[in-house]
């Protein structure tokens, strides 16, 4: 039973060995890069997939992506396209991300919190409305605090309602650092929460907005009118914003 | 050390760092590991889909070895050990329809789902030899594409299959004598 070049039957089955295609490594384990972010430098991991996972700076980061997916992590060469002008920009809509292994209402709270512009925060009730789960607040909490990739994901534009910045992956000094640099006024918002404001109205359009909503920044003073809730809003007349929804948390 | 100075490189790089020696047990065993899924699944897709979840099983085993358990592994056999059992896996949740009948069926009608990978895979390599590999019981298939596809000893395939040597060598003589014969039918 050795290996004879003249019998045809061994030669064919020596020749049926094929290298694995190139880019089949890529299928198991996951690359890394570490890329400037907005609040300092941040470990980037990504798979053929998309972005999995951003960690703050380098400490840990390997043994926390271990426990967190139990995949090969490997340096890669460059970081992923878009994906240094999405954590400089703070606008990462359209960066593909790698979302498995997330239960499917993480993975629900994540991306309704992925539509939150630049400039712009929510209330923690705004997104388990949107989810259709509006009394799972605190279980949105926690799924925003397991996001898999801050920045990437705007979790920290989601705040507590009375103008507190609330919990944060990389911490709640991080957060209001964050938001104070996206261009947010948070002593405001606590004012206005202090005077029970949670909601701002423009007699001149009819519309009523979220504080922080581009079109609420928009309206002057003289026409400026504040609201506790929602149905007060709707009561004196006027209708939810299309772009800030706040109906969704009504 | 002592102990890991007679260690081959892809072992030493496990024990110096796991995801660092992953990617050199990779790149030493993937042509092994994906010719044995190929030729024992029959599809290229098949192979690249067993050939990733091996090797990710096998780093999550990894994971939890220590540096003895590492130093002692024979990571060929214990790879492809890993794919087999995955392969097994698969085939059993896939077997809905019995295998075929090689009496009343002509050996080298394409199969229409084949894809163009899998053609042309066919025509370079494979041909027919890699389909009548395909008519071979499971056990007799795995211990000719062991030995004289993919080249190891007898011994080792005892390892992989966890049989006796005399076992290995008797499904491999009966794999070959049905392949000849199937081959000679034709």
């Amino acid at each position: 039973m050795t290996h004879n070049a003249s019998d045809p039957l061994l030669a064919g089955l020596a020749g049926l060995t094929v290298d694995a295609p190139a880019g089949l490594l890529d299928r198991v384990a996951a690359r890394w890069v570490r890329v400037p972010g907005p609040i300092g430098e941040v470990s980037v991991a990504f798979t053929d997939q998309g972005v999995a996972y951003v960690h703050e700076g380098d400490d840990g980061f390997a043994g926390a992506f271990r426990e967190r997916f139990a995949r090969p992590l490997l340096p890669a060469a460059r970081p992923p396209a878009g994906l240094v002008p999405a954590l400089r920009t703070g606008r990462a809509a359209t960066l593909t991300l790698d979302l498995r292994g997330l239960t499917p209402f993480q993975r629900d709270v994540l991306l309704a919190a992925r539509d939150i512009p630049r400039g712009e925060v929510r209330p923690y009730a705004w997104i388990a409305a949107r989810i259709g789960r509006p009394t799972a607040v605190r279980a949105v909490g926690s799924a925003l605090a397991g996001n898999p990739v801050p920045l990437l994901i705007p979790c920290h534009r989601v705040i507590r309602s009375d103008g507190a910045p609330g919990q944060y992956v990389f911490g709640a000094e991080a957060k209001e650092r964050l938001l104070t640099a996206e261009g947010v006024d948070l002593d405001r918002l606590r004012g206005l929460a202090h005077d029970r404001v949670f909601y701002l109205a423009s007699d001149t359009t009819g519309v009523v907005c979220f504080p922080t909503c581009h079109n609420a920044r928009r309206i002057t003073p003289a026409h400026r009118h504040g609201f506790r809730t929602l149905p007060q809003a709707r009561a004196a007349g006027y209708r939810p914003c299309r772009s800030c929804r706040p109906a969704a948390a009504a | 050390m002592s102990l890991t100075d007679c260690l081959d490189p892809v072992r030493k790089a496990l024990l110096d760092d796991l995801d660092a020696g992953f990617a050199e047990l990779y790149s030493e065993h993937r042509g092994v590991v994906f010719t044995t899924a190929l030729r024992m699944s029959g599809a290229w897709s098949d192979a690249e889909d067993l050939t990733a979840e091996a090797f990710l099983r096998a780093y999550r085993a990894l994971t939890g070895y220590d540096a003895a358990r590492i130093a002692a592994l024979q990571p060929r056999a214990w790879l492809l050990t890993i794919l087999l059992n995955v392969w097994r896996n698969c085939a059993r949740t896939r077997s809905r329809k019995p295998p075929p009948d090689l009496r009343d069926e002509p050996i080298d009608t394409p199969d229409p789902r084949e894809g163009v990978e899998d053609a042309a895979v066919r025509r370079e390599t494979g041909d027919e030899l890699h389909a009548l590999l395909g008519h071979l019981p499971a056990e007799q298939r795995a211990a000719v594409v062991l030995r004289h596809v993919v080249d190891l000893p007898v011994a080792e395939i005892a390892t992989v299959l966890k049989v006796p040597q005399g076992t290995v060598k008797s499904h491999i003589s009966r794999g070959l004598k049905r392949l000849r014969a199937l081959g000679g039918a034709r």
